[in-house]
């Protein structure tokens, strides 16, 4: 059994990863011309902090994931991020990147685990269900008295789904300290910016009104902010809440044209747009799929 | 008393829910990966035992389905076998999507489980009344679905769904009916139960239905009509061998349910027999309707779901068969 790379990449190297990473996903958006590369270049610094620093994971990837930590994305769309971190990661290789929605792969447009992917525990795509289940895990966890922890990453706009609401008083009522969700705060989704198409007011207060700790992280995409969230987020665990870190991001970060806008939810770049993109993601050390 | 019926006496009288109450007390006893799942209908799933006993493995999760339903997923994902209880139609319905993506798309070892199927749920009306549950369930990919026939049959179900891995949907009801089947009547997951052999017509049938079978093919014996009656419990996967068997010997057929003849085990029926045996069918279930308030045993009559409308349908075939 292999353990983890948590804590083994120095600060250079997780930027230089970051990078790789966003690469990754206009590499495979543009490749398959489809896909959701806006919310998938937000969500870096969060993947990167999770997988290569807070997550506890063994290899060989199971299912059931005994005495490790879990994570569930509910918002399925911004599967590239993921994918891309998991090769990263070393769940499966770089070049089954390339796979990304075609035909007979692995890599689905939306996670799912109908194709045993490594790394991947249940299917999202359709909004709102991955809390739920990270709570059940978070439960099974409790269960079987493991000190591990259950995080899960949902969109803002994906908060208009009531079972999010069934859920957070659910994880609330039984008291679920073991589970970390973060809500990807980019204020945009399809049709346009969150308020304005369906605004959300206060998500600190409604959280908190649910029966939540809730800690605000402003800076998304800063590595070191966002590993001090998490770092913050641990250290409320074992006290009788459930955790939520409303972590404010930019869409499309890292690529200028993507940035803050809805446009590039699920928009892929055509050639031009791809170069201007990797001009724009540059390190000293990356190597693509 | 003539031969079916003296072949099924009749042992008690309970409903199909208190024998899934009390196999999930049993479950929890053997099986510590059991765990139960409601949404604020404890006592309506007969769970009131499984709580008292196991109150560590028994989840309440409020009037909330559909988390329900992802909390399921996510235990099962841990090793768990949850099984997820509530009335039919919250269980399927007002769930389908989770139930798809988080469940049957997922394919997570979780168990459905629904009480107050179909019209004998009686005066609440058709707004429970779920007449459609079966089709919505039988056309997820993976996906068992089970319809049981009496309170032994519902306990021997449930105890099989233990140890069966995968996604799975049980239906059973609410009203006090007769025991029929012995206790130790083998169940198989995916096997049909063939309880009476005929030539002349096969009744194939599911749930509250079988003993009405039962009885209507008792009345066609009387009239000199030979009567197969084949307990279909398991819709999906249907156990195509037996109805071949019994189609290869009687060439004609009634099936009989307790949900809308569309996309239930009648179109299942029909689809299998038109691509392999060509016969005459007839359907005896709730015609493209929703239904209503009502006793169990009102309803069974209105929309024509008793014996006699069984013996009717099996005249009407075989006239058919005979042209």
């Amino acid at each position: 059994m292999q353990t983890s790379l948590s804590n083994t990449l120095s600060a250079s190297q997780l930027a230089d990863l970051s990078t790789q990473i966003r690469r990754d996903i206009v590499r495979m958006v543009h490749g398959v011309q489809s896909g959701h590369p806006g919310g998938s270049l937000g969500c870096v610094e969060f993947f990167v902090n999770l997988y290569f620093r807070h997550l506890h994971y063994t290899f060989p990837f199971t299912q059931e994931g005994h005495n490790e930590d879990m994570f569930f994305l509910s918002n399925g769309h911004i599967s590239p991020v993921w994918y891309s971190t998991l090769a990263r990661a070393g769940f499966f290789d770089m070049a089954e990147l390339a796979t990304f929605r075609k035909i007979n792969g692995r890599l689905q447009g939306h996670p799912t685990t109908h194709d045993h992917l490594p790394g991947i525990r249940i299917a999202s795509g359709s909004l709102g269900q991955g809390v739920s289940v990270a709570a059940g895990a978070a439960v099974a966890k409790k269960l079987a008295k493991e000190e591990a922890t259950v995080y899960v990453l949902t969109g803002d706009g994906e908060l208009q789904e009531g079972q999010i609401w069934e859920a957070a008083i659910f994880a609330a009522h039984r008291k679920l300290d073991n589970l970390i969700v973060t809500v990807d705060a980019n204020g945009q989704q399809i049709d346009g910016p969150v308020a304005t198409i369906m605004g959300l007011a206060s998500l600190q207060a409604k959280w908190e009104a649910f029966g939540w700790r809730v800690l605000v992280c402003t800076q998304g995409n800063d590595l070191e902010a966002v590993n001090q969230a998490f770092i913050t987020a641990k250290s409320y665990k074992g006290q009788g809440k459930p955790i939520l870190i409303l972590m404010h991001t930019t869409m499309g970060a890292g690529v200028d044209f993507m940035m803050g806008s809805h446009k590039w939810h699920g928009v892929a770049p055509n050639n031009e747009q791809l170069q201007a993109a990797l001009d724009q993601l540059t390190s000293q050390h990356y190597t693509d799929y | 008393m003539s031969s079916i019926l003296g072949k099924f006496p009749v042992l008690g009288n309970k409903d199909t829910r208190s024998g899934f109450g009390a196999a999930m007390t049993r479950l929890g006893q053997q099986n510590p990966a059991v765990i139960a799942l409601c949404a604020d209908l404890t006592g309506s799933l007969k769970l009131n035992d499984f709580e008292k006993q196991f109150p560590d493995r028994f989840i309440q999760c409020g009037i909330s389905e559909a988390n329900m339903i992802g909390l399921a997923a996510g235990l099962a994902t841990a090793g768990h076998i949850p099984f997820a209880t509530t009335f039919a139609n919250f269980a399927t319905g007002r769930v389908y999507d989770q139930i798809r993506q988080s469940v049957a798309y997922s394919y997570k070892n979780v168990k459905i489980c629904a009480s107050h199927a179909g019209l004998t749920l009686g005066e609440d009306g058709a707004t429970h009344q779920i007449l459609e549950d079966l089709g919505l369930m039988r056309m997820l990919p993976g996906m068992t679905v089970i319809n049981t026939a009496d309170y032994n049959q519902t306990y021997a179900a449930t105890l099989a769904l233990a140890s069966h891995h995968g996604p799975a949907y049980l239906r059973f009801g609410r009203p006090v009916l007769p025991i029929f089947l012995a206790e130790d009547r083998p169940f198989i997951i995916g096997k049909a139960d063939l309880l009476h052999q005929g030539t002349d017509v096969t009744l194939v049938c599911t749930g509250h239905l079988v003993w009405e079978c039962i009885q209507a093919a008792e009345q066609l014996e009387a009239a000199g009509i030979s009567a197969e009656v084949l307990n279909i419990h398991t819709i999906k996967p249907l156990d195509e061998a037996a109805l071949g068997a019994s189609l290869s010997k009687t060439r004609c057929a009634v099936v009989a349910e307790e949900h809308q003849i569309n996309g239930g085990l009648g179109d299942l029926v029909a689809h299998w027999v038109a691509q392999n045996t060509p016969a005459p069918l007839e359907f005896v279930g709730v015609k493209d309707s929703f239904g209503e308030s009502g006793t169990p045993d009102q309803l069974m009559v209105k929309y024509g779901l008793k014996a006699t409308n069984v013996v009717a349908a099996a005249q009407r075939v075989l006239k058919r068969k005979q042209a």
